[in-house]
């Protein structure tokens, strides 16, 4: 049995479809303001439909409380990559639909009045695909987290590394899980959420690895893709294969929240999480230095600020 | 899958592999080069270290599940300087092949690296890996045992473990499968080595809609170890025998001895923390972008009550944050989908 991939064309149907969408998993038509209302979530069946960057910093962030960082990162062409389209016509097509420089947004927020670091992608922008802007926009936001000891939030939403910038795709695996490793070790949390669809490289660094995995109802979540998918590996796939819950069970997410109630359980989390400061570490040791062994990591990230202005090139 | 993966090794093209990367069409050339590296009598893990360790003890099983065949892990010792050793392993012959799983790892595999990898780091020891792999094994056991959590964490151990590490990619790097014992303070490649985000295969199915135009994927990648050392994935190539690695052992063995042993005597030299530091520097610095001056996306404000009805009676007609249902329906945007 294949998987079942998203889709990813709307249908065409009688209905207007600047007022009308029908929800994939129960065929029901759904009036967009009501939708909209719902937070994108089906009335009838429950299905959570994607959210754009914005949307999604506007349903977990306290009012106004954003402050974008970095929003000039853009993709450059390091392969000259065509294949039955140039990349760089494939990112300017992306820009221009979605508004969006590139499949991710990262800035700082509140989430229940505490401050956080948070990074969210966009599917709509070339299926979320992670290349070098993605990767290098996640480990800022691991550094900044870092630097001012609060949490990070990433919400995912990816199909995985971009194909066009090759190998310095996967790179930013590599990149990406650095900074997180160094907040683990530096007891800075990071509370991953992955909505649907979150698979491939993206899955396999930084969102697997949070303090606290969360999945949105039924999102797919899994490794591997088309391979599987185009029935190369015989055997039946078990019920709800690669989907949140199939993820529950299995021990790689801790928590399956539906949207709505998404902004209250990170404000729960980001309570519970958020690094004690360390001026009051020191005051509960007296005069006695507080003992931290990772002390090194904090200046560490001091020491990588990123050249900013300028084309990094590895 | 057996016969595929049989016939896509033993498969030639116009001609010779070894000639045919010198074939003045780069498609071809570049495909002769992806065959080479494929060819099933390459030297991998275990071959090499029969000719390069002067000891080897490996070690079995990740002590949560099981043992995996397709990565074998152990104590060596090279040169006389005793190291640990991680690789995968594919299988010459079929029957070796098809217990070896084609080299593609499950978690188990990817979770006795770390085992063993810490254990290095431990004892003081350097890493030496060898990668070469199609990718991680994909497939149901393999999800169900969290193949991206095992490889995601392995890559993020190997960002931070406290030896040197000298990676060599000796055949197929194959996107997540490989970069997860891939992560180190040098990474050299043999010649008709080749890495990728995704096997070619893969790419031409989704991006030119068929297989066939896997050669193509090749190319647009820029996927051979030339490529990826100009990029700066690959920090320098190990020249291999003429006719490819696959047609003399001993001096390929000897090739990549002297490249590693060169480089572990480099980095032993070097206080840890400025090691991690530089590692950490080394991946930080992979990407390719600009900085162009804008102004922040604003986020429109929660619509209010008043704004919120007007919707609803379709007073409005432009939907909240952009999320209406046209946003994010790129109708000819195949799915940036990377493969295993
Ligand atoms: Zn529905």
């Amino acid at each position: 049995m294949p998987i079942k991939l998203p889709s990813f064309r709307q249908r065409r149907d009688t209905y207007p479809p600047d007022l009308w969408t029908q929800c994939p998993a129960c065929q029901e038509m759904l009036f967009n303001k009501q939708l909209e209302k719902a937070l994108r979530v089906c009335s009838n069946c429950g299905h959570h439909f994607r959210l754009s960057a914005a949307a999604r910093l506007d349903l977990v962030l306290d009012a106004n409380s954003f402050e974008e960082r970095d929003p000039g990162l853009q993709s450059l062409d390091p392969l000259g990559f065509v294949d039955l389209k140039a990349y760089p016509d494939r990112v300017a097509a992306a820009q221009a639909t979605t508004g969006l420089r590139d499949a991710a947004v990262w800035g700082f927020g509140e989430i229940g009045g505490r401050p956080v670091a948070i990074c969210v992608m966009d599917f709509s922008f070339m299926g979320g695909s992670m290349g070098s802007v993605v990767g290098e926009k996640v480990v800022r936001s691991t550094e900044a987290a870092l630097a001012r000891r609060i949490p990070l939030v990433i919400v995912s939403a990816s199909g995985g590394a971009r194909m066009q910038e090759g190998t310095l795709s996967l790179m930013q695996l590599v990149k990406t899980v650095a900074g997180t490793e160094r907040l683990r070790l530096a007891g800075v949390p990071l509370i991953s959420v992955m909505s649907d669809p979150t698979t491939g490289g993206v899955f396999a660094s930084f969102a697997a690895l949070g303090d606290v995995n969360i999945a949105e109802p039924n999102a797919l979540i899994g490794f591997a893709g088309a391979r599987v998918s185009a029935g190369t590996i015989q055997g039946e796939l078990p019920e709800g294969f690669q989907r949140s819950e199939f993820l529950f069970n299995h021990g790689f997410v801790d928590r399956v929240v539906h949207r709505s109630e998404l902004r209250d359980e990170l404000a729960k989390l980001v309570a519970l999480m958020a690094p004690v400061p360390q001026a009051d570490v020191t005051a509960d040791n007296g005069n006695i230095p507080a003992f931290r062994p990772l002390s090194f990591l904090s200046a560490l990230a001091d020491r990588v600020i990123p050249e900013s202005d300028e084309t990094v090139r590895g | 899958m057996v016969d595929r993966l049989i016939n896509r090794a033993g498969r030639r093209g116009a001609g010779d592999p070894a000639q045919d990367v010198e074939s003045a069409d780069p498609t071809a050339a570049v495909w002769a080069r992806v065959q080479l590296a494929r060819n099933l009598r390459r030297p991998r893990t275990l071959e090499l270290l029969a000719l390069i360790a002067d000891d080897f003890v490996e070690l079995h099983g990740d002590r949560f599940f099981g043992d995996d065949p397709a990565i074998v892990a152990g104590l060596a010792r090279i040169d006389g300087r005793r190291v640990v050793v991680v690789g995968q392993q594919k299988g010459a012959e079929t029957d070796e092949n098809i217990r070896r799983n084609f080299g593609m790892p499950h978690p188990e595999g990817y979770r006795k690296a770390m085992r063993v990898m810490e254990l290095g780091e431990r004892l003081g020891l350097p890493i030496v890996t060898f990668v070469d792999v199609p990718g991680a094994h994909p497939g149901a056991e393999s999800e169900e045992r969290g193949i991206a959590e095992s490889i995601a964490r392995s890559i993020a151990l190997m960002t931070r473990l406290r030896t040197p590490i000298v990676t060599v990619i000796t055949g197929e790097g194959g996107s997540g499968g490989a970069l997860a014992i891939a992560v180190g303070d040098v990474v050299l490649a043999l010649e008709n080595a080749v890495y990728s985000v995704i096997s070619p295969e893969g790419c031409a199915s989704i991006l030119w809609r068929t297989p066939e135009q896997a050669p193509a994927a090749a190319l647009a990648m820029r996927m051979t170890a030339a490529d990826q050392l100009e990029l700066g994935v690959v920090d320098e190539v190990i020249s291999e025998p003429r006719d490819g690695a696959h047609t003399d052992h001993p001096a390929t063995a000897a090739a990549v001895k002297a490249a590693v042993v060169r480089h572990l005597a480099a980095l032993e030299r070097r206080p840890l923390d400025e090691l991690i530091d530089a590692r950490y520097r080394r991946y930080r610095g992979l990407g390719a972008f600009t900085t162009l001056k804008v102004e922040p996306v604003v986020v429109p404000e929660r619509p209010g009550f008043t704004e919120r009805l007007r919707n609803l009676l379709g007073g409005s007609s432009r939907a909240t944050n952009g999320t209406g249902p046209n946003a994010g329906s790129s109708h000819d945007e195949p799915p940036a989908r990377e493969e295993v």
